[in-house]
């Protein structure tokens, strides 16, 4: 193995095992925090991932929709309970419906990329709605899952928190392994120059479907993990508001640093729990102002502040970058 | 395998009013060394656009390597063996030097792994080594965007040779840098295909590295090819005194 | 009877969507901005409607002036807004990345749902006065309020008077100008700054009267700025971005659609519309009356 790769997986796990040391001494409000900002983490994750060849998504809620409802009705129709089984079936199943979208999607960049993701994602929506079968606008629930055959009661909690930290612990590392990668550089150069990799042989399409495909399996099993820790399901998981959540947090990151992701949705659940409690109606203000602050004055995201580091140009040269830049 | 590198017939390309190739044929063998010329709009970039796949022309055939390419888009073409450069470099502005060819080396390669890491050692060296054939070693860790405009011009041309193309077509190579640095950038490039029979198609404005480096000349006037000799004869030609070194003009004053 | 039905439904969701959607589309054309935050500003317009119709109802004024207390709601929130939004802070961002501009309006509509909300506070406020001034129309065995006639009146003034502007105005062939090179149209002289600001004002008074006109339907509460968003990119979406008469037959695609998805079939009433903003950019991306380039290869 690679010097690099083998450096990755040291420093994941590392990460992942102090999380877990952490979690046995944080109260059970804040494991519940910490669940859901990594379960709403890895979806952003995703639209990270496609961010690096040049895309926006902003229908993400599709995916974690249809992991979410997937997890579901196999843990109430088929009576699955093992944890990770669940997740992995809405990982797969997100992957499932998005399949026939990805050559499609693969065409289209900017506004329309962005819209069409979001009208799928509201199609969706819209079904899952009106779908008395599952609910409709209230959803349903979900029992608690097992683990390894063994019940979870008594420490729920931790439990969830602890699958949270160690199964999205590895998709990060293999993002991030991704990343690094071959296909990653290339992914990188799309977004920078997608005519120029054309003509190097290389078929940006497949680049695009390929970072679709990833973004959905990591959005399916964020939507199973959130349903785990949740305990329930509604329409809302596809609705565009979510889909904007996922966005803003993954701009708020940036797009150079995997755990930036984390740390960025871990503030953005801090902030809504708190301000909820003692500001309620300024959270989304505050959001607001933190987004605009970030595109204004770090465009490169918070994970700039110590993964992306590079002298500034002087602005001349930039200027006549900029006017050379094609489309 | 032909011995003819690159065979068009009858091309045919308008755009609207505007007749941008009219009856084209040129015939070329391996190898050889031909230079486009003609003034803005004569036709030479949309010649070079329809043999990269990059437009369609209304009508006619494209053979390369005896292989008909009309049809085939951009990145079908670069893979049988043809590669292009730019007139206004096309890079990752925000990336290195390094990275670039790091990308053009690996897109080279066929399917990019998921997984080995794109700065390995050996990638790394294999991609300096590519740099330093073309001399711009000391650049690999600068970003593109703050590089001069030669510099980035000789990175899009090494970047089109990682493949190891068959066809090279440069689009102005010597457009946009400076008198002092063009023949050195010519003599480069040219050193770097030494050895390999690489054909290699260049439009140029540039008298001087025309006649310096170009086995023939085709002249473009209107969509056109009005004269297709050695650079001599093509430069004495009245009508491309006339229609695309302006020469004629002198004389007659 | 049931075709009947469907149709003056459909014409009348649609006069609405057509309101809603024309600032949309508008901003679109000249400015070039997807403004996530227009359903915002038709939110505020519905409170700010709320607002003024009981400052005048408390003046004692008779039900009629709520009218006009609906278009002064309009006026005020483009005119107080307008500059706020454009001058503060979307300038900053001019000529950047569409999507980046994208998401400044889509921080603009998170700030925007919580100023609403300080504002106006949580209770649902009625607007109960301006609904039953045009009293009741009667098609035989159907019974309908006048007020959603009088909604397709204004929705046929607002068109025409847009489309009167664009063409038969000095301003409004400038503002064509700019809608079709605002580079071009910068070369030959015209302010484009002045343009953007005007066209982002308008865009903002249509939007809010949209909601002034809405406000004595519904119960105006958080949370109306939300359906509105994606439903008015539909309509612009299918119509083409930055196209008058494309807003307007997206408008009627979407209310028939939705008219007969809930006359004949109910659990479609939502999707179908996505399903047809879907199958427009999958089909005809750059919409019905537009020629933006969608596709990349």
């Amino acid at each position: 193995m690679h010097a690099t790769t083998v450096r990755t997986v040291l420093a994941g796990g590392l990460v992942v095992a102090l999380l877990l040391a952490a979690g046995l001494a944080m109260p059970d409000w804040l494991l519940f925090l910490a669940t859901m900002a990594i379960s709403h983490g890895v979806v952003s994750l995703g639209v990270v991932v496609m961010m690096r060849a040049g895309v926006v998504s902003f229908g993400q809620g599709f995916v974690f929709a249809a992991g979410g409802y997937a997890a579901a009705l196999v843990a109430n129709q088929w009576g699955v309970g093992d944890a990770l089984l669940l997740l992995l079936a809405g990982g797969v199943a997100a992957v499932v419906l998005s399949l026939p979208f990805a050559p499609l999607l693969a065409r289209y960049r900017g506004i329309f990329f962005a819209m069409l993701t979001l009208a799928i994602s509201m199609v969706l929506y819209g079904i899952l709605l009106k779908s008395v079968a599952l609910g409709g606008s209230d959803g349903f629930n979900v029992g608690r899952p097992t683990l390894f055959g063994a019940s979870i009661d008594g420490r729920a909690n931790f439990v969830l928190y602890g699958i949270a930290v160690v199964v999205v612990g590895l998709l990060a590392i293999a993002t991030r392994i991704y990343g690094d990668s071959v296909r990653g550089l290339v992914s990188l150069a799309i977004r920078e120059n997608e005519l120029r990799v054309e003509y190097l042989g290389a078929s940006v399409r497949r680049a695009i479907a390929a970072n679709y495909l990833i973004a959905a399996f990591l959005g399916g099993v964020g939507g199973a993990l959130t349903l785990l820790a949740l305990g329930h399901i509604d329409p809302m998981f596809s609705y565009w508001t979510t889909s904007g959540e996922f966005v803003f947090v993954a701009i708020l990151a940036g797009h150079h640093s995997v755990l930036a992701v984390f740390v960025a949705s871990f503030i953005v659940e801090v902030v809504r729990s708190f301000s909820n409690l003692y500001f309620p109606s300024t959270w989304q203000l505050a959001m607001g102002v933190f987004l605009l602050v970030v595109i204004r004055f770090l465009p490169r995201g918070l994970g700039s502040l110590w993964a992306d580091r590079r002298p500034r140009a002087a602005p001349a040269v930039e200027a006549v970058a900029m006017k050379e830049a094609v489309r | 395998m032909s011995e003819l590198a690159l065979s068009a017939r009858g091309l045919m390309k308008s755009f609207g009013a505007v007749v941008a190739a009219r009856d084209v044929n040129i015939e070329i063998p391996v190898g050889q060394r031909v230079s486009l010329i003609g003034s803005n709009g004569a036709g030479k970039t949309t010649f070079v656009n329809m043999v990269t796949g990059y437009l369609r022309p209304d009508a006619g055939t494209i053979h390369f390597d005896g292989r008909d390419i009309v049809g085939l888009g951009p990145r079908r073409i670069t893979r049988l063996g043809v590669a292009r450069s730019f007139q206004i470099p096309q890079l990752a502005l925000d990336m290195t030097a390094l990275d670039n060819m790091l990308v053009a080396a690996a897109c080279a390669e066929g399917e990019p792994s998921f997984w080995q890491p794109a700065r390995s050692p050996a990638r790394r060296s294999r991609a300096m080594a590519l740099l330093e054939r073309f001399a711009l070693a000391e650049h690999a860790q600068r970003r593109v965007a703050e590089l001069p405009g030669g510099v980035r011009k000789l990175l899009d041309i090494a970047m089109a040779l990682t493949g190891r193309p068959k066809l090279l077509l440069l689009d102005e190579p010597t457009s946009g840098v400076s008198v002092q640095e063009k023949f050195p950038m010519m003599d480069t490039i040219v050193g770097a295909l030494a050895g390999e029979s690489v054909t290699v198609l260049f439009v140029e404005h540039d008298m001087e590295i025309v006649t310096r480096y170009a086995d023939r000349v085709v002249a473009f006037y209107s969509g056109e090819i009005i004269a297709d000799d050695p650079p001599e004869a093509v430069l004495a030609d009245e009508q491309v005194r006339r229609y695309v070194t302006g020469d004629a003009v002198r004389a007659e004053a | 009877m049931l075709a009947l039905t469907i149709l003056i439904d459909g014409v009348v969701y649609a006069s609405w969507l057509f309101i809603v959607a024309l600032g949309l589309t508008l901003v679109f054309g000249v400015l070039k901005i997807l403004n996530i935050a227009h359903g915002s500003f038709y939110a505020v317009g519905a409170y700010a409607t709320a607002s003024f119709v009981g400052w005048f109802g408390a003046l004692g004024l008779a039900p009629e002036w709520s009218l006009l207390a609906m278009v002064l709601a309009a006026i005020a929130v483009a005119a107080l807004l307008a500059p706020l939004v454009e001058r503060g802070l979307l300038r900053a961002f001019y000529g950047r990345d569409e999507v980046l501009l994208v998401l400044v309006t889509y921080a603009l509509f998170l700030i925007l749902e919580d100023v609403t909300k300080l504002i106006w506070g949580a209770t649902p406020y009625y607007v109960s006065d301006p609904y039953m001034l045009f009293g009741t129309v009667e098609f035989g065995l159907l019974s309908y309020v006048g007020y959603d006639f009088m909604l397709v009146a204004m929705a046929i003034v607002c068109g025409i008077g847009v489309w009167w502007g664009l063409n038969r105005t000095r301003t409004g062939k400038i503002v064509l100008a700019v809608i079709h090179s605002d580079e071009i149209a910068s070369s030959m002289g015209v302010n484009v700054s002045r343009i953007y600001r005007f066209a982002f004002m308008f865009g903002i008074f249509l939007a809010a009267l949209a909601g002034a006109l809405t406000a004595p339907m519904v119960s105006v509460q958080p949370g109306l700025s939300v359906g509105v968003i994606v439903v008015s990119f539909a309509v612009v979406i299918i119509g083409g971005l930055g196209s008058i008469e494309g807003a307007a037959i997206g408008a009627l695609i979407v209310g028939l659609a939705r008219a007969l998805a809930v006359h004949t079939w109910p659990a479609a009433e939502l999707f179908s519309i996505y399903v047809a903003m879907a199958a427009v950019l999958v089909f005809r991306p750059e919409g019905l009356f537009q020629r933006l380039q969608a596709r990349k290869i």
